[in-house]
């Protein structure tokens, strides 16, 4: 999978990050490839939001740096960063809830990025943005000829908010996605018919870098898995390397059977 | 029967459907009731000069635009990029001062000094208030409130521009007709101007930066920017009417920083209907004629505009604009459940 061993397409070095008294992260390093579905995954309060965070430049570093293709990114604005191609998704959904489903994606459109690389796929520099907007949904699962598109955000349920949220980075024709819990407070048959989705964003050579509570799931689609506990690294490594190592075990799942995890976390 | 078995249903009137979209070329008619609210609005504020009994109230006419123009801005501001900006009496000001200057001290016929506030005006404005830009809500609200003091306290201080006497022997408009339909034809022009410009590309930014502006830069977009673009656009409209406020008294001073051009225009927001754009101007047709009338109570004049603001909050919170339109649009009527 790893295309290009040599540079990492996003690295972190010595990362810390202390909220008032609070360490959130410490010393935390972490590479991700190219091509790579890097998971994410550590009890709650561990970190990993201040992660995405970081990397995303919501955040302003204790120490550390973030590079992005080899370039420093630490301390670079948000939209900056976005503009590069690192997109996220918010934990607590963000989207613009005056405007129709699809409206909430024309912004994204309209952004230089986008003007630049054409938008999802390419298609903005022919079409026009309503209509991308409307085949990024079809893509990600809104029904295509149905009214969902045009309804108002605020009225869609959280299934789609999910999707809309992956769908704002989608249009941005990014080059990593990091998603933070896009599964959490979903039925387990929308997971299942978001899995696809997931495996269809890697076909497209994008990197995904995933935060997720539901380890199944997670395993299916992740090549690498790094365990967070109280902002440290605990472990590194595929899922079955994570799934035998014994602190893991340990920490994160407690003395429950890494099965019953596996079914149920 | 009890009261429970029937209830008020509202719907569109049929016109109102068949006029919306490419339907509307169907016939004159539907031509006409699209058109009919956009005419009476234009040729009202075109003929109210004419219906004034005298000098005096032509005078208030054009009074009452500088505050409409001032108080669409606000509603721009507030309703549609979610920035609520008390600073007024900032923009009337600094516009004022501007004018002022380059006639009195520099000899600039209104005709330049005019265009030249609005665009220096807003420039000034949007500059000091580019550090406030990532506050929200009400502390955003606050820091502007405290601009226009800031600035009076400064001139007062340093007894610059004239000091607390102002600037003197500044040029009037060529006549009062010129006068009335200039400020009448700017506030038009700012109307339809905002109102097309909320439904563009940019206005769509707007509302995102209003509803989310988190999700905005992780789009890649820079919301200081819009942020930045939205208050010179409100700023240089309130630097344009404070100029014309000047050449109107012949006088530019620090009267023009007064807390009234702040607050009025947000009292006729709330009574013309906020985020309507064109409710503003009827709050304020209303709200400035009254505050003129009661100019001989003084100060007592607060009490009245109080109680017309409670009494509008508590019985028409949505303001006259909702309440025409409504009226306009659909029709109610009782029914069986
Ligand atoms: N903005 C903030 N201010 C103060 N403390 C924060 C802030 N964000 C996160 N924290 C703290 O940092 C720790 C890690 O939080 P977070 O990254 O959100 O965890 P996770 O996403 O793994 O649940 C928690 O203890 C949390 O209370
Ligand atoms: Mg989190």
């Amino acid at each position: 999978m790893n295309t290009n061993q040599d540079q990492p397409i996003l690295r972190m070095e010595n990362v810390s990050k202390v909220f008032g008294g609070v360490t959130a992260l410490r010393e935390v390093n972490l590479d991700v490839f190219q091509g790579d579905v890097l998971g994410i995954i550590g009890p709650n309060g561990s970190g990993k939001t201040t992660i995405v965070n970081s990397i995303t430049g919501f955040i302003s570093l204790t120490s550390g740096r973030i590079y992005f293709k080899g370039k420093n990114i630490t301390g670079k604005k948000p939209h900056k960063i976005a503009d590069m191609g690192v997109t996220r998704t918010f934990q607590i959904m963000r989207p613009y809830y005056s405007l129709p489903a699809y409206k909430n994606l024309v912004i994204p459109l309209f952004s230089p990025r986008a003007k630049r690389t054409g938008g999802w796929r390419g298609g903005g520099r022919l079409g026009d943005r309503k209509t991308i907007a409307i085949d990024i949904l079809e893509e990600i699962g809104f029904e295509r000829d149905s009214y969902i598109p045009f309804k108002t955000t605020s009225t869609l349920p959280t299934g789609y908010l999910k999707r809309l949220e992956l769908a704002r980075c989608l249009a941005l024709q990014p080059e990593v996605i990091i998603c933070d819990e896009i599964f959490s407070g979903l039925s387990m048959s929308e997971i299942a018919s978001m899995v696809p989705l997931i495996e269809r964003i890697q076909d497209d050579g994008i990197t995904i870098v995933m935060i997720e509570h539901r380890l199944r799931e997670l395993f299916q689609v992740a090549n690498r898995v790094m365990v967070l506990n109280f902002g440290e690294k605990l472990v590194e490594g595929t899922p079955d390397e994570v799934m035998a190592n014994e602190q893991v075990k340990e920490a994160y799942f407690g003395s429950e059977k890494i099965e019953e995890v596996m079914t149920y976390a | 029967m009890s009261s429970q078995t029937r209830r008020k249903e509202r719907i569109d009137r049929g016109i109102k459907v068949r006029s919306e979209g490419l339907y509307a070329l169907m016939s004159w008619r539907e031509m006409a009731y699209l058109i009919l609210p956009r005419f009476m609005l234009i040729a009202g504020l075109l003929c109210l000069p004419f219906l004034m009994p005298g000098m005096y109230w032509q005078r208030v006419i054009s009074i009452v635009c500088i505050y409409a123009i001032v108080a669409i801005s606000f509603d721009f501001l507030a309703h549609y990029v979610g920035l609520v900006c008390l600073g007024g009496a900032f923009f009337i000001g600094t516009g004022g001062y501007i004018a002022g200057i380059f006639n009195a001290y520099f000899g600039m016929p209104p005709v330049l000094t005019i265009p030249l506030a609005a665009i220096a005006g807003g420039a000034f404005c949007t500059l000091l208030l580019l550090p406030c830009l990532p506050l929200r809500g009400v502390y955003f609200a606050i820091v502007t409130l405290m601009y226009p003091l800031f600035m009076a306290r400064i001139i007062e201080a340093f007894d610059i521009f004239g000091g607390t006497d102002g600037i003197l022997g500044i040029d009037s408009f060529p006549s009062a007709f010129v006068e009335q339909y200039f400020v009448v034809g700017i506030l038009l022009v700012f109307v339809f101007g905002l109102r097309r410009l909320v439904t563009t590309d940019m206005g769509l930014i707007f509302t995102a930066v209003m509803d989310n502006d988190q999700a905005v830069r992780a789009s890649g977009i820079n919301i200081t920017y819009y942020k930045a673009m939205a208050v010179f656009i409100a700023s240089a409209m309130g630097c344009l009417a404070g100029a014309c406020l000047t050449h109107i008294y012949m006088w530019s001073g620090i009267s023009q920083f007064a807390l009234d051009f702040s607050i009025l225009p947000i009292a006729a927001t709330v009574i013309g209907g906020a985020g309507t754009l064109v409710g503003p101007v009827i709050g304020c047709l209303i709200l400035v004629p009254v505050s003129e009338l009661l100019r001989d109570f003084g100060t007592l004049r607060i009490v009245f505009y109080a109680t017309i603001l409670v009494a509008f909050i508590l019985f028409r919170s949505d303001g006259i604009m909702a309440f025409a339109k409504r009226k306009y649009e659909q029709i109610e009527r009782w029914t069986q459940i």
